[in-house]
């Protein structure tokens, strides 16, 4: 039954977001940008959650994926776009952000690797090197635009890419964590020895949660690429990746509907406090403090029955 | 042959600054167990409180600079200690007995505070920072210059490091330092009080750090709130190459990651020069994870 829950609300998602895309234009462009942002923040978090909340494996890295994911997916409609064949917009960006995700993947695969043997503290310094190091390389890179960066690019992002792909993200955690794998990963998050006496391969399911994540921060940035039409290497530092673990950590390590509120909250916020902007991080940081002491599980955890009822009612 | 001297002069005076920085990374590491991600920020604010104090003592001292020096030093170690001692009591103590990644995030929480509240305290734009060292050189010829500050720099951190293994190797202080260390339940049964030692520690790491913060300062002259970022990672680097809660390998392995970054972007390309830290960290947690001089530690059920 819950698969078939899912799969409907999966269609609706696809179909709401393909009807909201036919009336985008009547949208004040300052809030359709920022919309576009939520749907790329919630990805970026939800995917990150994947690792974070609930594989177990703390890692700094995220905005490297999405720095990789954003430059193959520039080249790709950059260099193919001199067709200029509208008709094959839809198919050739299909394949970018394809693309983007799985280089990004890729990349997460070479990075997981070694790096998800360490725990804890080290595994985060690690994916902060590995990100910065990305970033150092592509600012060495010269076609990519190095420190320049790369503009041109064409926007095709929208309502319908943006918010098919969160869709099909969400979809998919959702499936994954009911599933026998994601049971796995909630075991080697709480107790890696005891999931390996269990004979779960732990290494094995930080990887699958690892080169997920990066496959859909890939995406993430492809679609980010493709709508602000400029990235340059700064975009992606690890300031970046140290937004995106404030949403999952505010939204609560291991929630779904959590990291969505949240990345929502966070994308909204600073825009309406615009005129205090120079406090935001410092609020941010505060937050994260505050939270740690007195709230390890998030701002948004709620009680157990309440959980329960408002995710399957909505059919996630 | 000249050229590779002075290379060798420069790595061994910024190793001997990530050095200082490395040795309160192991410290608070072998007492607490858990990185402490401000630590490169406490740095930050101890460059701060050295351009802000410097000019005050330099005029009261009457602009003799082997007299205000020490006085600065002292201030701003004095200054750093308290900011450390805070930090741990406000941010880590009631986190104590929780998992390592609360402990952690909040760490990553303290480093931004103090990162974009320095920017709003003392504001975003580079500084420049006093003279503090007399300038001059102690060889100067075609092809080699090597200026006082590199030596000053060598010399004091190399004094500070010696000052740090009398106090851990031959005090009581240190003695307890080393006991809990090991053992935190066992040794408060002996009637070491944990969470003094805990301060003391602390104070003795942010002092490192405000001496560091000084010494860089005085070669890199320009500073800004987010200075403390890439010292701070480097110098974790260097803690974690030598073996993390090792004293010697700290030093050791901040001399090597200065001496190779110098090379890097002295020969090769100093836009590489961020990127070698993480690589040397990524090449020695896949070949030898406790570092050169730590052992390994095996987790049990």
């Amino acid at each position: 039954m819950r698969v078939h829950k899912s799969i409907i609300f999966l269609a609706s998602a696809v179909t709401v977001s393909f009807l909201a895309m036919l009336f985008e234009n009547r949208l004040n462009p300052y809030y359709y940008q920022i919309a576009i942002y939520v749907g790329i923040n919630i990805i970026l978090a939800s995917s990150l959650n994947l690792i974070n909340g609930f594989a177990g494996q703390f890692s700094l890295g995220h905005a490297g994926f999405m720095a990789v994911g954003a430059y193959t997916s520039a080249v790709i409609t950059t260099e193919l776009q001199i067709a200029g064949n509208s008709i094959l917009y839809a198919p050739i960006f299909a394949l970018a952000l394809l693309s983007g995700g799985v280089v990004a993947a890729i990349f997460g695969l070479i990075v997981g690797i070694p790096s998800l043997r360490l725990k804890g503290d080290y595994l985060a310094i690690t994916t902060l090197g590995f990100g910065e190091i990305i970033r150092v390389i592509v600012q060495n890179l010269d076609f990519l635009g190095g420190a320049r960066g790369f503009t041109g690019i064409p926007k095709i992002s929208n309502f319908f890419w943006v918010f098919s792909i969160t869709a099909v993200l969400i979809f998919l955690i959702r499936n994954l964590i009911n599933s026998t794998y994601g049971k796995a990963f909630l075991a080697v998050r709480d107790d890696e020895i005891a999931a390996e006496a269990v004979g779960i391969s732990s290494t094995r399911v930080k990887v699958i949660a690892f080169v997920t994540g990066a496959f859909f921060a890939g995406m993430a940035g492809a679609l980010y690429a493709n709508f602000v039409t400029y990235i340059n290497p700064a975009q992606f530092s690890f300031l970046k990746s140290f937004e995106i673990v404030v949403m999952v950590i505010i939204g609560g390590m291991g929630s779904i509907l959590g990291v969505i509120l949240s990345a929502i909250l966070l994308t909204i916020l600073p825009e309406a406090l615009r005129s205090v902007a120079q406090y935001r991080m410092v609020i941010y940081s505060l937050l994260l403090i505050v939270i740690m002491i007195t709230r390890p599980r998030g701002l948004f955890v709620l009680p157990r029955f309440g959980k329960h009822k408002i995710l399957s009612k909505s059919g996630m | 042959m000249s050229e590779l001297l002075q290379q060798i002069v420069n790595g061994i005076s910024l190793g001997s600054i990530y050095a200082l920085i490395a040795l309160g990374y192991t410290m608070i590491y072998g007492i607490l167990r858990f990185i402490n991600f401000a630590h490169g920020d406490v740095f930050m604010v101890g460059a701060f409180i050295g351009y802000y104090s410097a000019p005050r003592i330099i005029a009261l001292m009457g602009g003799n600079l082997l007299m205000a020096a020490p006085a600065v030093l002292l201030i701003t170690m004095l200054g750093c200690s308290v900011l450390g001692v805070a930090i741990e009591k406000f941010a880590y103590r009631s986190l104590r007995s929780r998992p390592k990644l609360t402990v952690l995030i909040t760490a990553i929480g303290v480093s931004f505070f103090l990162e974009y509240g320095g920017q709003l305290v003392f504001g975003p734009d580079p500084k420049l920072f006093p003279q503090l060292i007399p300038s001059g050189s102690i060889i100067n010829t075609e092809h080699v210059v090597i200026g006082t500050n590199s030596i000053v720099v060598i010399v004091t951190a190399l004094a500070l490091m010696m000052l740090l293994r009398f106090i851990v190797f031959n005090t009581k202080m240190g003695t307890a330092m080393r006991a809990v260390s090991f053992d935190h339940r066992v040794a408060s049964l002996m009637g070491i009080n944990i969470d003094t030692i805990i301060s003391f520690t602390f104070i003795l790491g942010s002092s490192l750090a405000a001496a560091a913060a000084l010494l860089f300062a005085s070669v890199y002259p320009s500073i800004n709130p987010l200075m403390g970022i890439f010292p701070g990672l480097k110098a974790f680097v260097a803690a974690v190459l030598g073996g993390i809660g090792n004293l010697t390998g700290a030093a050791l392995g901040g001399l090597i990651i200065g001496i190779t970054e110098t090379f890097v972007s002295g020969y090769i390309s100093s836009s590489f020069r961020d990127a070698i830290a993480f690589s040397i960290l990524i090449l020695i947690l896949l070949f030898k994870p406790s570092g050169i001089l730590g052992h390994h530690e095996r987790e049990k059920v």
